[in-house]
């Protein structure tokens, strides 16, 4: 009989086995138990690793047993959209070409330090072809599908890992972040995300996409689990070119700080256009809760998306140039044809974007000379259904996929840190961006916290799971 | 002479570039290059200083 740990927070989880009331090994059956159950529909799992679990889990069991010292996820399952390197597996990155790879001989970074703190990896996730995706559909493993309606998206590109923590079967999930990847899953599925600050968590075994882009992170369905993951996966790494060699700066401590004297403004202009009502309504009901009541201008902001369009395109195109000559019809053709234009990029505009990126750069961070926290629309949207191209806003239709985006990019652009907290409207949640001076990933996540704490923002469990 | 005032372009990077393009992707690449090249463009008419570094990540 498998013990049910449905709706348990991983603080829960980890608190129940180090006290001796849960052994880890159950609390890895009862994850492997509801991937059983519900993946069928959500899809968001491609790899389940059960047998690696269960050893995982017993090892966490022995060691609490012999009163050995346990971290703070001890027993917590979670998973890996698949890009992170798991040792005897081929990283596929969303693609078929990647299949043909050797099995992965070392666990990515970020697994590793979960795995020391007591967590235990139970498989790799769902996500779309190379990370170049906002929908979370995938033409070779079909598209994860959303917990709160499977007609529709889940986003893109750590659909999986939306979906997976979304849909309750585990507390946590690492995703990876371009221009949006976990914070957009996170918004259309109803979980917590954190995009750190570029350089903050390593990189390193992870299949990459936009080297001057990509940023690793949680999604959890609280705050705290948030904060127990990032915390756990924080440190230098020389095997990552751009990670930091800050030292570890544990947030746990602080989410009961409050939030008294920080300064939140909502971001005007841009990020007022282009949005539906719900996206409208989930802004203003977080600004309400903190009383935001400033607005401030974040200056080019449509120039900052499209510089990071111009990298996006032409670094995926470098980094795939060889598959893309040896095997184009391997790839999702919608993938392939990007990345193709992406190479026909004349390389003085992509310069061009790098200097931009500096210039705005400056801009911004003069904003929070004034402003702790500006707060966003995550997507523009609720999750769209599965397979749709287009939307009306305004009595004017827009391709969803180029749109999904566009509040997102602007700010992982410059390496922001960002928490994106789930805002349950019906009958589908949808994000707000919670977004932070470069390293002060603690102030967003104890806004984050007190949201919560109000009420305001929650991840809502899905009917019918 | 081109159909499309891009494919010429299209064209000569592929062959300098040694990219397969067929012709039933062509549309799309097209398509997805004037994206490219009208998000660039709007990069592109921003005056920036001589002196802006890229920002790129290096350290020695």
């Amino acid at each position: 009989m498998t013990v049910s740990t449905d709706g348990l927070s991983a603080q829960q989880i980890a608190q129940a086995v180090t006290d001796g009331k849960l052994s880890a090994l159950d609390a890895t059956e009862a994850a492997l138990a509801r991937i059983a159950k519900h993946d069928s529909v959500l899809n968001s799992f491609t790899d389940v690793t059960a047998e690696r679990a269960r050893a995982k889990a017993r090892a966490v069991d022995v060691a609490i047993a012999a009163g050995e010292k346990v971290g703070p996820l001890a027993g917590v399952p979670f998973a890996v959209k698949n890009l992170f390197d798991v040792k005897g597996l081929a990283t596929r990155a969303g693609s078929k070409i990647n299949r043909d790879l050797a099995p992965s001989t070392r666990d990515a970074t970020l697994i590793e330090r979960m795995e020391a703190q007591g967590a235990v990896l139970v498989g790799a996730l769902n996500m779309g072809e190379y990370a170049y995706d906002f929908t979370g559909e995938n033409v070779h493993d079909g598209p994860s599908r959303n917990p709160h309606d499977p007609t529709r998206m889940t986003g893109g590109s750590s659909g999986g890992s939306g979906s997976a923590v979304g849909g309750g079967l585990v507390p946590i999930a690492l995703g990876s972040d371009t221009n949006g990847s976990i914070r957009v899953p996170s918004s259309f599925c109803g979980a917590f995300g954190l995009k750190p600050t570029y350089g903050r968590l390593s990189r390193a075994r992870s299949f990459p996409f936009v080297a001057s882009l990509d940023h690793l992170g949680p999604l959890a369905r609280s705050v705290s689990d948030l904060a127990l993951a990032y915390d756990a996966m924080q440190g230098p790494d020389a095997d990552d070119a751009a990670c930091t060699t800050r030292p570890v700066e544990p947030v746990t401590p602080l989410l009961a700080q409050g939030i008294d004297g920080l300064r939140v403004a909502v971001a005007g202009g841009y990020f007022q256009k282009n949005v539906f009502p719900e996206a409208v309504e989930a802004v203003a009901r977080v600004a309400r809760a903190l009383n935001a009541t400033q607005t401030v201008e974040i200056p080019e902001a449509a120039r900052a998306r499209a510089a990071a369009y111009v990298i996006t395109t032409t670094e995926g195109a470098s980094l795939h140039l060889d598959r893309l000559r040896k095997r184009p019809n391997d790839f999702d053709p919608a993938v392939r044809d990007r990345l193709i234009a992406g190479a026909m990029v004349p390389a003085p505009l992509v310069d061009r974007a790098q200097k931009f990126r500096r210039w705005y750069r400056a801009k911004v961070l003069e904003l929070f000379k004034s402003v702790d926290v500006i707060i966003a629309p995550a997507t523009p949207c609720i999750a769209p259904k599965l397979g749709q191209v287009n939307f009306v806003l305004d009595g004017v239709e827009l391709p969803v996929r180029a749109n999904i985006g566009i509040h997102t990019q602007p700010i992982s652009f410059i390496g922001l840190p960002v928490v994106a907290v789930p805002v349950p409207l019906v009958p589908m949640p949808i994000g707000v961006q919670i977004i932070a001076a470069p390293w002060r990933e603690d102030i967003a996540l104890r806004v984050a916290h007190a949201l919560e704490r109000a009420g305001v923002a929650t991840a809502p469990i899905p009917r019918g799971l | 002479m081109a159909a499309e005032p891009l494919d010429d372009y299209i064209n000569a990077v592929a062959k300098a570039l040694a990219l397969p393009v067929e012709e039933a992707w062509r549309p799309a690449v097209r398509a997805n290059l004037e994206v490219s090249l009208r998000l660039a463009r709007l990069v592109d008419e921003f005056p920036l200083p001589d002196e802006t570094e890229p920002a790129s990540v290096y350290t020695a």
